[in-house]
């Protein structure tokens, strides 16, 4: 009879269970889509993890998107319209036939660890960039630099090598981040920077919860608390919106989900811009792409237009150069290779290249595949065969295609700011441009005034479209979908930065 | 019955060490280069080849092997040169969340499965018998993962009755952890459940066919009754085995379904540390992974010996 009861009670613990698992969690689903603290945070979901905190020895656009602005500062800072602005610097001037720049520094800012900010962690946050403590290859935008020499308390002396346009635009990037000298023992694990947020918690495979310093030196924040939750893809971001989860979803990487979201009043879809170019790379260095006229003939086959209506759904920007939209020397050039596909056809011929068979390695990016497909099917019709091979990105992509530079086509997303000649002014790169004819012009734009750097730039930026070094298929945009009433959401990408500063609600 | 057990512990140990070669050989053969990706596009050879040395990839592989291996059994993953953090209490906090996923969703499945496949043998000739095992055989076509999206599409995108992804601890907010654990433990479960059921139909069916059970009939019991008290425990045999193998399928659907709903388990730590050539990680993800498949099997044959003392007294 003890049996036959432990097998009811069986059954009925099976109900009981049931019934207490939905009861439990109806309640509360319906507590965290109409939460209460909605006025004090803001929840952003993102693709992409950082896997530590430290942009000094780590790449990816994770960690800088996550940290710059909101936790570190640099003396300058750029801003949605690509402009560079005061930030820990109130204001700088330029000497010494345009090498120097003393810096006039904001008094009363602190570190979150309660260290003052002086012109001596200037000296100290620079020249740790150039020694070998920084190991990130974007360290060498540092190396223009000379001296660094502290005045007062709030007076730093910059002098470079020779005048650059490019290093003031950097300084406002990561690698003119700010640290403390007694913050840098754990960098992979603690930020500690002079910016208005610190980060109160960090759950692995979750997410990193922002909250507001009470000693920040500016205004503060609208919200209190920020949270950059982290999805393993598109879809489970816009899940989440929909559930009421999250509040923003940044730089949405699935376009195809749009519609849904743009007929429902409940949602704002913004349509900013980014710097990160769609570059499809034709290998220089190797057949049949050292040929010039193929090269011409592949920016003659593609309608940019079209890739970015059928890969894209329209969003994005077609531009015809490596250039995007907020770099001061940005132009329209989609006129010099206009979709022409008989032209394109002719200087095939004329090359003797009918009939070509070519290997498109396209990483594993929703990007790259939405876009190979339909590159693909123009390049057939006139007479290039691309076989699509597949390249798991990034380890796959970097070694092959990047590293050994064993590859004819492919494309990629090219996120770095200001990266034209760090693109195309390098014949080692993995593009294989040849430089000869853009290496003095950059130089000289570089040291110009700031009328010159924006001529000489576009004269270099002509030159690599002339040659058809690369197709720059379209500048990728920076789709943001969040509830109706946050405001404050920066819509262009203009750095590596996410600046949650100014998030808040109606 | 100690000898059963040392052949046991024998055969885990050796299983252990055959994987540990595997894992690691099998990670080094595929393309890619850690410190490539940890420094990105633009990272000078001199560069590269410091961050080799400073992670120790550029030592030769059977220094790195022993290295990694001998550090194992005292628990010491290492630290990972991806995160700069040591890896066991990463692993150690993310166990649990997989290990609470997968031992909720083996409860579910096994209340799901005891009463409707004993009903559904018991009635296997009613409509009601054939239909609980027809719905069943639906549920074993399904994979995991897709009843874990459309469960999301109906339940938290459609109905907003619950959160679509997402992971809170039990001990910081349990109701939060129940409406977040409910659906990707039902994912789970209903697709074990069907499995399960249609076995546990088949192991009652056996057992209500044999001369011990007619016996006991012919005594007077009821056919319930008598199925009770003699036959569950008959019918557990065959259940406890597929339930020990399903448990391990379960821990590899687990890996799937953690990426669906967004819970920071063993397998979305596996998954990420894969595409970062994280391979101290991925090394000790599985290598975790196989411990708990090797102690399931090794509990399971000693649960054997409990239920069955035929199975205590042949060894």
């Amino acid at each position: 009879m003890s049996a036959k009861k432990n097998y009811c009670r069986l059954a009925a613990a099976a109900v009981v269970g049931s019934l207490v698992l939905t009861a439990c969690s109806a309640g509360s689903g319906g507590n965290s889509s109409e939460g209460s603290a909605e006025n004090t945070s803001v929840t952003v979901a993102l693709t992409g993890e950082p896997v530590n905190l430290d942009f000094t020895t780590t790449a990816g656009a994770a960690i800088p998107q996550a940290l710059m602005s909101n936790v570190y500062e640099g003396l300058v800072e750029i801003d949605q319209a690509g402009k560079i602005q005061p930030l820990l610097a109130e204001s700088w001037e330029l000497s010494n036939g345009n090498k120097t720049y003393t810096f006039k520094l904001r008094e009363g800012a602190t570190f979150s660890n309660g260290e003052a900010f002086t012109a001596e962690d200037v000296k100290f946050s620079i020249e740790r960039v150039q020694s070998d403590a920084w190991v990130s290859s974007l360290k060498k935008k540092m190396d223009i630099v000379d001296s660094v020499e502290v005045n007062s308390d709030t007076e730093v002396a910059i002098t470079l090598k020779q005048p650059s346009n490019a290093w003031l635009f950097d300084m406002g990037t990561l690698v003119g981040a700010i640290f403390d000298p007694s913050g840098v023992d754990d960098l992979a694990g603690t930020a500690i920077g002079t910016g208005p947020y610190e980060i109160d918690a960090w759950n692995r495979g979750q997410s990193i919860e922002f909250a507001t310093r009470e000693d920040y030196w500016g205004e503060a924040p609208t919200v209190e608390n920020v949270s950059l939750r982290y999805f393993a893809d598109a879809v489970a971001t816009t899940n989440a919106l929909q559930s009421g989860d999250v509040d923003v979803v940044y730089n949405m990487q699935s376009p195809e989900l749009l519609s849904s979201f743009e007929s429902d009043g409940k949602y704002q879809v913004l349509d900013g811009t980014s710097n990160g170019e769609i570059v499809l790379s034709m290998n220089n260095n190797m057949a049949p792409f050292d040929d010039l006229r193929v090269r011409q003939a592949v920016m003659h086959a593609i309608d940019r237009q079209a890739v970015v209506d059928t890969a894209w759904n329209g969003y994005g920007t077609v531009v015809g150069g490596p250039v995007p939209t907020t770099d001061p020397y940005y132009e329209d050039l989609n006129d010099v290779y206009p979709y022409d596909p008989a032209k394109a056809e002719s200087l095939l011929a004329e090359a003797g290249a009918q009939d070509l068979d070519i290997t498109f390695t396209v990483p594993t990016r929703p990007y790259a595949t939405a876009v190979s497909e339909i590159v693909v099917s123009q390049l057939a019709d006139v007479g290039i065969n691309a076989k699509i091979e597949s390249a798991e990105f990034p380890a796959v992509w970097l070694d092959e295609v990047f590293t050994k530079q064993d590859y004819q086509m492919s494309v990629v997303l090219a996120v770095e700011s200001r990266d034209v000649l760090a693109m195309f002014n390098n014949p080692d790169y993995y593009l294989g441009y040849d430089n000869s004819k853009i290496k003095d012009l950059a130089a000289e734009a570089d040291a110009a005034d700031e009328a010159g750097y924006v001529d000489g730039m576009k004269q270099v930026v002509r030159t690599i479209v002339d040659d058809a070094a690369a197709n720059t298929l379209f500048i990728f945009p920076n789709i943001v979908v969040a509830k109706a009433e946050v405001t404050g959401i920066p819509a262009n990408s203009v750095t590596e930065a996410l600046d949650l500063t100014n998030l808040g609600w109606k | 019955m100690g000898i059963r057990l040392l052949t046991n512990l024998v055969r885990f140990a050796v299983t252990y060490v055959i994987a540990t070669v595997a894992v690691f050989f099998f990670m080094r053969a595929i393309p890619g280069d850690p410190a490539q990706i940890a420094l990105g596009v633009n990272a000078s050879p001199e560069l590269l080849a410091k961050t080799r040395a400073e992670f120790g990839t550029d030592r030769p592989l059977i220094v790195q092997y022993f290295d990694w291996a001998l550090g194992l059994p005292a628990g010491n993953f290492g630290t990972s040169y991806v995160t700069r953090q040591d890896i066991s209490p990463l692993i150690i906090d993310r166990v649990q969340v997989s290990l609470i996923l997968v031992v909720l969703a083996m409860l579910v499945a096994l209340l799901i499965a005891v009463p409707f496949g004993t009903y559904a043998a018991v009635k296997h000739r009613n409509p009601s018998g054939i239909i609980i095992s027809g719905v069943s055989q639906l549920g074993v076509a399904i994979p995991n993962f897709l009843a874990g999206i459309l469960l999301v599409v109906v339940f938290a995108v459609g109905l907003g009755w619950l959160p679509a992804n997402g992971w809170t601890p039990p001990g910081e907010d349990f109701g939060d952890f129940l409406a977040r654990v409910f659906l990707p433990v039902l994912a789970l479960a209903s697709v074990q459940g069907a499995i399960l059921t249609r076995y546990v139909r088949s192991a009652v069916m056996e057992v209500m066919s044999e001369d011990y059970l007619r016996t006991a009939r012919s005594k007077g019991l009821g056919k319930l009754e008598s199925l009770v008290k003699h036959g569950l425990r008959n019918a557990s045999i065959p259940v406890l085995t597929v339930t020990s193998v399903q448990l391990a399928a379960l821990i590899i659907g687990a890996v799937v379904i953690e990426r669906v709903f967004v819970i920071p388990g063993l397998g979305s730590m596996l998954l990420d540390a894969v595409g970062n050539r994280d391979l101290l990680t991925v090394q000790s993800v599985v290598m975790v992974l196989v411990a708990i498949t090797l102690i399931i099997n090794l509990v399971v044959d000693v649960l054997y010996t409990i239920l069955d003392p035929r199975i205590r007294k042949g060894a």
